[in-house]
């Protein structure tokens, strides 16, 4: 705040900051609260103004206080329900945030990156203007991620794409289809469980007999990646097959019936480790198939999650490249509504929570550069956290949190040794 | 004919809010904008500060040629709508052409209500409404040496101060016993009428106008009680009302106002109405109001267009709530919800002579129903979500009475950010 009132208004006065953190005046608030302007999609502050004088600026999405054409009547004061907008008594005059043309003073002078500037908003609005190639009305579970997933990631690759997507939610979406339609503008195909990283190999091989370049996309899930189409995806990225191949991992077979997979995590209730007198979920660890695919020296290995979509473009971005010389493998996490049991709106914060407590970690793998952390989690949320927030974990005794939580400091440990001895 | 899919006739914040609402469900049906006025769209609000030269007139249009071309609207400024004829889709403008539209939005705002005071009809006088008039009285103001303010609502109380700022010798005139009636309390109304009497102007309250004749400076201006002002300049600010003419014998229901439901549709299925024109859902009680107030016009007018355009995201009308800032010599008033006390409600209360400031705020069953600030910012977004959502502030209302600023941000954060 103070940051923010020296840039803005040359004080030390933190009241005239345009951001205001408010410390919890009562026990039970828990946490700060924050007002701040949202830079609204549909500003109401906008809508209100009598003289036209806050617009929003398309490109850069900020919305703008023009002080010139401003008649200073503060109904934008009332038309924000955010507390976005308000006096600067000091000048009888409204102030708003401006995002100090994108390089906010708050979040320089934030030591602890509890303030960061955000610019996923600017990835959806480029985006847009990408073809959308699936079909429109994907047969998803409420609240999944995944119908997102495949829109942005066969709208970023591109049309000229073979897609191959095994059996397991995304084609259980429609994405090959229904009464002999597919469910895409490219071509898309079915492959079995167990061969998915083959097919796609002659595919690719095929295509580039011909001349034609075009991108082996496989959509799979952590069943048909991890379990029995192991032994194909590892040849294929053995071989340096020129595939990009992308995991979506809800962590167990979830489409046909919530079964467990080797990467469904110790603990977690599946219908095939079910929780009753004796068995409190599953008893074994799960499998890292992202670490075991940077033992195959792919040309890129990196995981992600949709609740950071800018650190998944980026790594889309990278895997597409590296799909052109070698194995590009892009592991993202993908939070299941149904077979986790937590509310539809909850996948983004599930998603979240998972980075936040170091549960799952976001890193990218080239042979040149080794491994490093996109988004480290240096201070992580203690486990629990992301445990409670969806029913499959609601059995857990405190011993079985306790070995999850021994087991997110291991892996922690184990990929930064990893990465440090890349570094080095 | 021309025929267009969608017709809104008005072009202020109802009518923009709605074809943007429109336009975003729907980017490609024929959509029509017809309006009596003949500049771009302008907020009415904005007027007062053309008169008093902080708004340059070319400056004040909130949308533009790009806007409609960009959106694709036909845009036909300085066409009145003359007649409806709902049973055939048809609607009659004032320069004889005639439109079919498969749906209809009146957002044809409202008009400076005229007091039938006798001998009016002798007298020049100004009003306050449309840019042209805002013009009109900017020169005139200019000249005014005395001058007198019927009605003591915004429109006047602005035009009043603007007319002091000149040098002009200004007297309000207000039937009620306070000013600013329809937001403020006697109290609160108290710190900006003294403000008005120290820099000068005369606020006539409790006073009625019972005869107006012309003089040799202007107009004679007789009061109750036997008292005559001279003025040279006479501005009638004694609220708006909806012109409703072109609706006669059209079947569309109307009150005061054209009568609407939660979707601001009209009797009539296919014809919507929002903004100054229409009558719509009190939040307050089950009766149906006039709340011509800008925020308001603006969400009637999405709902309309949404409503229009088949937006499954469209929500119902919360209902009106009475609310508005004021601005007075640099000082601010602002007022939220209603003032009345009901039974079984109660009345909190923080006045303080020495630095201008008041709060008054009025609660029931835990609720807040309204809260009005005079020099004591607080955000009125914040407050309108309070009253909306009827959040339970019990073993909060003293905190949100002693720092409401803080107070209600705190809400805001735990409960919609």
């Amino acid at each position: 705040m103070r940051a923010c009132a020296r840039a803005k208004t040359g004080t030390e006065d933190t009241a005239r900051a345009r951001i205001q953190v408010l410390t919890p005046s009562s026990a039970d608030s828990g946490g700060f609260e924050l007002a701040l302007c949202r830079q609204c999609g549909d500003p109401k502050c906008v809508t209100v103004c009598p003289a036209g004088a806050l617009a929003k600026d398309r490109t850069s999405g900020v919305i703008a206080w023009d002080g010139s054409k401003c008649v200073d009547c503060l109904l934008c004061t009332v038309g924000c329900t955010y507390a976005g907008i308000a006096l600067d008594a000091a000048t009888g005059r409204v102030a708003k945030c401006d995002r100090c043309s994108g390089q906010p003073a708050c979040v320089l002078a934030c030591p602890t990156t509890a303030l960061r500037m955000v610019g996923a908003a600017r990835i959806y609005n480029e985006v847009g203007d990408w073809e959308d190639l699936f079909a429109p009305g994907l047969g998803g579970c409420q609240g999944c991620n995944t119908e997102l997933l495949m829109r942005h990631t066969l709208r970023r690759v591109g049309p000229d794409t073979v897609l191959a997507t095994p059996p397991g939610c995304v084609p259980g979406m429609g994405s090959v289809g229904y009464n002999g339609l597919t469910g895409t503008k490219v071509p898309v195909f079915h492959p079995l469980l167990t061969n998915t990283a083959a097919m796609l190999t002659g595919i690719k091989r095929q295509f580039k007999r011909t001349g034609r370049e075009v991108t082996a996309l496989a959509i799979a899930g952590d069943g048909g990646a991890s379990d029995v189409g192991f032994q194909s995806l590892s040849g294929a990225a053995e071989r340096g097959e020129q595939i990009l191949f992308m995991v979506v991992d809800n962590e167990g077979y979830m489409n046909t019936g919530m079964q467990r997979s080797s990467c469904t995590p110790y603990g977690a209730w599946t219908s095939t480790t079910p929780v009753g007198r004796e068995s409190k979920g599953k008893t074994q660890d799960a499998k890292n198939l992202p670490l075991l695919m940077v033992n195959h020296r792919c040309a890129y290995v990196a995981t992600a999650s949709t609740a950071f979509m800018e650190d998944l473009y980026a790594k889309l971005d990278m895997a597409i490249v590296a799909s052109k010389s070698g194995f590009a493998y892009l592991h993202v996490y993908s939070p299941c509504t149904t077979g986790w049991r937590f509310p539809t709106e909850k996948n983004m914060e599930v998603a979240r929570k998972a980075v936040e407590t170091n549960f799952v970690m976001l890193w990218e793998y080239t042979p040149a550069q080794g491994l490093r952390f996109t988004r480290p989690v240096d201070g992580p949320l203690p486990v629990g956290e992301y445990l409670k927030s969806m029913g499959r974990f609601r059995h857990l005794s405190a011993e079985q949190v306790q070995h999850i939580q021994a087991k997110v400091q291991e892996n922690r440990a184990f990929v930064e040794r990893i990465a440090v001895s890349a570094a080095g | 004919m021309q025929e267009t899919r969608y017709l809104v006739v008005g072009s202020s914040h109802a009518a923009l809010e709605a074809v943007t609402a429109i336009r975003a469900q729907d980017p490609e049906g024929s959509l029509t904008l017809v309006t009596r006025d003949c500049h771009f769209p302008y907020s009415p609000t904005v007027l007062p500060y053309v008169v008093s030269g902080r708004s340059a007139p070319e400056c004040v249009f909130l949308q533009g040629e790009d806007f409609f071309a960009t959106q694709r609207i036909a845009y036909h400024p300085g066409r009145a709508l003359a007649q409806l004829q709902p049973q055939h889709n048809t609607a009659q403008l004032a320069d004889g052409s005639e439109l079919r539209y498969e749906k209809l939005l009146l957002a044809t705002g409202a008009a400076p209500a005229i007091p039938p005071i006798p001998g009016i009809d002798t007298v020049a006088f100004h009003v306050l409404r449309t840019l042209d008039d805002a013009l009109r009285l900017k020169a005139a103001v200019a000249a005014a040496r005395h001058a007198v303010v019927l009605g003591g609502g915004l429109v006047g109380m602005h035009a009043a101060e603007n007319l002091v700022s000149v040098g002009a010798q200004v007297t309000v005139v207000e039937m009620q016993d306070h000013v600013l009636g329809g937001y403020f309390d006697h109290r609160a109304a108290g710190f900006i009428e003294r403000a008005f009497a120290k820099q000068g102007a005369r606020i006539r309250t409790g006073c009625r106008v019972i005869h107006l004749a012309p003089s040799e400076k202007g107009a004679t201006i007789g009061l109750e009680g036997g008292e005559h002002l001279e003025a040279d300049l006479l501005l009638v600010a004694t609220g708006v009302k909806p012109d409703l003419e072109y609706l006669a014998g059209s079947g569309v229901a109307t009150a005061q106002g054209i009568c609407v439901d939660d979707a601001m549709r009209t009797n009539i299925g296919n014809i919507w109405a929002a903004g100054d024109c229409a009558q719509a859902r009190d939040f307050f009680g089950d009766r149906t109001i006039m709340n011509a107030i800008l925020p308001d016009a603006a969400e009637q007018g999405r709902i309309a267009g949404m409503a229009m355009a088949g937006d499954p995201g469209r929500k119902d009308y919360g209902g009106g709530v009475p609310l508005n800032t004021y601005r007075f010599f640099g000082r601010h008033a602002i007022s939220v919800g209603t003032g009345a006390v009901p039974a079984g409600g109660e009345e909190r209360l923080r006045i303080d002579e020495a630095t201008g400031r008041y709060l008054r705020a009025i609660f029931k069953n835990g609720r807040l129903l309204g809260i009005f600030g005079v020099g004591e910012f607080f955000d009125g977004g914040i407050m309108w979500q309070l009253i909306l959502r009827r959040v339970d502030l019990t073993g909060n209302i003293e905190r949100l009475v002693a720092n409401p600023l803080a107070t209600g941000r705190e809400f805001m954060s735990r409960l919609w950010s």
